[in-house]
């Protein structure tokens, strides 16, 4: 501590980090997309449970319990040393919601993973990030066994606006994800240029 | 196993982390030498430390990676930016992102996976 050493070299790369989250109802194939374009890694929060929490979790008899622990997937994409990306799955349950708004803020953007089948999973997530203005884009994971739909059948069923990206995809296959992933970002610039557009006029 | 709020005595808040973001940087700062020879440190602070040296971490990051709930991590943080032996760098909101070419390398980045 006393000596420093500042010959150590060259100060490490601070980088620039953005994040991108990754919704969707319970078994929709959130770990899998995340894992199929990093290295997954389960991240622990404990939280302050809220009114939200307080029908299912029980705490008679340790009402001191003020906490609850949540675990997440999230993921790391290096694309340079100065330009790092994280993905983080979105916790499926209701009543984690209060968790959202920590990761929603500052977040890019987010792909709604959507299933054909089981369609009204995603409704709540849609309406999430619609009121809160965050730019998303729906995956719809086209799982082997589901019938599948072209894109404007699945955008009139979440009755989408216009301009929200519907895209088709396999979140086992990392082509596929990357995909995805650029449509956000896409979606993210043209966004917040027509916002900025708004603003100014 | 050791009750993850003991390594920071309890407190589940701390002054300077005002809500730490998931993605927010931590660095080391380049004076620090050997963090484990600071006594007032616990075993945890100094990992923190040591992973931030050569690589600049996320929150999320360290979380994650020593297994510890990311309110741990965010008090302990806080200790050490107290102590000036790490800062923390807050992510630009991409509202305020004014430079699109990051946005462009960031796509160009995915494609290149």
């Amino acid at each position: 501590m006393i000596l420093g050493r500042t010959e150590r070299g060259t100060p490490p790369v601070e980088p620039v980090t953005l994040k991108i989250l990754v919704a969707g109802g319970f078994g929709v194939g959130k770990t899998t997309l995340v894992g199929a374009v990093s290295e997954i890694k389960p991240l622990r929060t404990e939280e302050v449970l809220t009114e939200a929490g307080r029908p299912v979790d029980d705490t008679t008899g340790v009402e001191g319990k003020h906490t609850t622990t949540v675990a997440m997937d999230f993921g790391r994409i290096t694309l340079r040393e100065d330009l790092v990306l994280y993905l983080f799955g979105t916790p499926g349950q209701d009543r984690f919601w209060f968790l959202w708004d920590e990761l929603a803020s500052g977040a890019l953007g987010a792909v709604v993973l959507a299933d054909t089948r089981r369609l009204e999973d995603c409704f709540a997530a849609v309406d999430y990030f619609e009121r809160r203005s965050i730019p998303f884009v729906i995956g719809v994971n086209c799982f082997d066994t589901a019938a599948h739909y072209p894109p404007e059948t699945v955008r009139q069923a979440l009755d989408l606006d216009p301009d929200v990206p519907v895209v088709l995809c396999d979140a086992r296959r990392r082509e596929s994800v990357k995909d995805v992933l650029v449509a956000v970002v896409q979606h993210a610039m043209a966004y917040t240029a027509e916002h900025r557009q708004t603003v100014t006029t | 196993m050791v009750r993850p709020y003991a390594m920071t005595r309890g407190r589940t808040s701390h002054a300077v982390q005002h809500r730490l973001d998931l993605i927010a940087v931590v660095v080391a700062e380049p004076h620090v030498d050997d963090p484990e020879d600071d006594h007032s440190l616990s075993p945890e602070h100094v990992r923190i430390v040591e992973m931030c040296r050569d690589t600049p971490q996320s929150v999320a990051e360290l979380g994650a990676e020593l297994d510890l709930p990311v309110g741990v991590v965010r008090v302990l943080v806080g200790d050490l930016v107290d102590e000036e032996l790490v800062h923390v760098n807050r992510p630009v909101p991409p509202a305020e992102l004014v430079d699109e070419s990051i946005l462009r390398d960031v796509i160009s980045g995915l494609r290149a996976l």
